[in-house]
């Protein structure tokens, strides 16, 4: 439920809706082409727009080791997470956190959907950054 | 008309981890040795070009070579350091303004991964803060995708490995001089999917100097000496994957290293068929595969017959990564670029010892690669 996400870990990243979260992103206005993370919003060559929400997984790997701070903000005690980058519908190839998955089920192709990310940092307090978890509701 | 160029002399020093020295230190030590091998000494040297990526300006080493008064850029260029000093002397020398010069590469990085600061690359803070920002990701969704879409297995990956190792045995500058057997690095620790700890280089330390002459003064000197026919540094063209990329676009398209490889042959007038050696960026075990495709040795996918056959190993058709690349001898970055055209020069003029690849060598090729998505490629001749 949007109104009960933490605030986000930066601005002009994620957009809480009613369905969950949409990814910012900008589209050139000269050259139509999208890019992410989006453009500062008072840059005038540049649209905000939303990504799609759903796509297909292209590819993936395990982090199995806790990465240096900085730059990662993290909680000393540290799991393993999957990243992968997911193919989002006509859009990009966004970059992002697998979660609700188990890594040996994570393939190629998969169909996946972004959804906000509780991420706890080093000093306890916990902000909303974006994953992709696998999309139910589409086939494979 | 513009001059040729050659390179008449190298030194190295040992990569690896060296606690008593600096980066700088071995710098100048790597000078010293190339000077000495070649008989001449630091007041012939007319200019230098140089750097690390985390070890100091490569000027102040004129403190402990000699107040000469030469002309000595400092290069700073992240992975491709080492290729573009070496970029800048041949440039020197083929515009006709000086004909003995220097490139020299060194690092020392602290044990682990590298740590990169968003900010430093053009991120926003959160791609760090979240634990996306990891050069051995990167490397591992490349190859994980690079294997299902052209029938590369893990085991490939190991036999990339084991042969590096294997090399690395050979290799009087390596750091890593004990093989390790395949199922060894199969089974050793997963760092990030499909990727291995033994699949994997680790930052290190070393440095390399090589002296560039012109023709002219390649014959005057009368030293064992390679033409430079290419050295092209190139960064990425649209459509490319590269390290630190929050998202791609959907119209994929080449690579740094394919674009650096077409204008390397292009200026040498060579294709890839008629190289004999090659040192190839191999970051780690999937790194080597996917880039003999890049470089235009093989089509995608027919890595696995060519590893299969051995022909990548040092008396195989195409020896690859000669010395071990950096699975063997590590990657300090500055040093690494200027690693692999060391090692060809050795091999053309048939000093490479008891890792000497067989027959006559004509041709050989090099290429780094690094972050945020640079390549540089040269092709020496002997």
């Amino acid at each position: 439920m949007p109104d009960t996400l933490p605030i986000p870990i930066a601005d002009g990243l994620i957009c809480p809706d009613a369905d969950g979260i949409a990814l910012l992103a900008s589209r050139e206005r000269a050259t139509h082409r999208l890019c992410f993370p989006a453009r500062p919003e008072d840059d005038t060559r540049y649209d905000r727009v939303l990504l799609p929400r759903t796509g297909r997984l292209w590819s993936w790997t395990v982090q199995r080791f806790r990465p240096k701070s900085p730059p990662y903000a993290g909680p000393e005690a540290f799991e393993p997470y999957a990243v992968g980058y997911v193919e989002l519908d006509g859009a990009l190839i966004v970059e992002g956190r697998l979660v609700d998955v188990a890594f040996d089920d994570l393939a190629i192709g998969m169909a996946m959907r972004v959804v906000p990310l509780p991420f706890p940092l080093a000093d306890g307090t916990v902000r909303t950054s974006f994953g992709f978890a696998p999309d139910g509701s589409a086939g494979i | 008309m513009s001059e040729d160029v050659f390179i008449v002399g190298a030194g190295i020093h040992p990569f690896g981890r060296t606690p008593g020295l600096s980066g700088l230190q071995q710098g100048v030590f790597a000078v010293r040795q190339a000077l000495e091998r070649a008989g001449l000494a630091w007041r012939d040297i007319q200019f230098a070009f140089g750097g690390s990526d985390a070890a100091g300006n490569a000027d102040t080493m004129v403190s402990e070579l000699g107040l000469t008064g030469i002309p000595f850029i400092n290069v700073a260029n992240g992975c491709a350091t080492g290729g573009s000093a070496m970029f800048g002397a041949y440039s020197t020398i083929k515009s006709g303004e000086f004909d003995l010069g220097l490139a020299v590469g060194f690092d020392k990085h602290p044990r682990g991964s590298f740590s990169p600061l968003p900010a430093d690359w053009g991120l926003p803070d959160w791609y760090g803060e979240t634990g996306l920002m990891l050069t051995t990701q990167f490397f591992a969704m490349k190859i994980q995708r690079y294997m299902s879409l052209h029938g590369i297995t893990p085991r490939m990956l190991g036999a990339v490995a084991e042969k590096a190792f294997a090399n690395g045995v050979l290799a009087d500058h390596a750091w890593r001089r004990e093989a390790v057997d395949i199922d060894t690095i199969l089974h050793s620790q997963m760092v990030s999917d499909p990727l291995t700890k033994f699949m994997f280089c680790s930052p290190g330390e070393g440095a390399v100097a090589l002296l560039l002459a012109s023709g002219r003064k390649a014959r005057e000197l009368g030293l064992p000496a390679v033409r430079l026919r290419a050295a092209a540094v190139r960064t990425r063209p649209p459509g490319s994957f590269e390290v630190f990329s929050p998202a791609l676009d959907l119209e994929r398209g080449g690579s740094p290293t394919s674009v650096a490889s077409q204008a390397a042959y292009d200026m040498a007038g060579v294709g890839p068929e008629d190289i004999d050696i090659a040192q190839l960026q191999d970051t780690e075990a999937g790194a080597e595969i996917m880039h003999m495709a890049e470089n235009g040795f093989c089509a995608d996918g027919e890595q696995a017959a060519w590893i299969a056959e051995g022909r990548t190993r040092i008396d195989g058709s195409l020896p690859v990564n000669t010395d071990g690349g950096c699975l063997a001898c590590g990657e300090p970055i500055g040093a690494s670029g200027l690693r692999q055209v060391y090692e060809n020069y050795v091999q053309l003029i048939g000093q490479a010892g008891a890792r000497q690849a067989p027959g006559k060598l004509r041709l050989g090729y090099s290429h780094v690669y690094g972050a945020p998505g640079v390549s540089a490629v040269a092709i020496v001749e002997r």
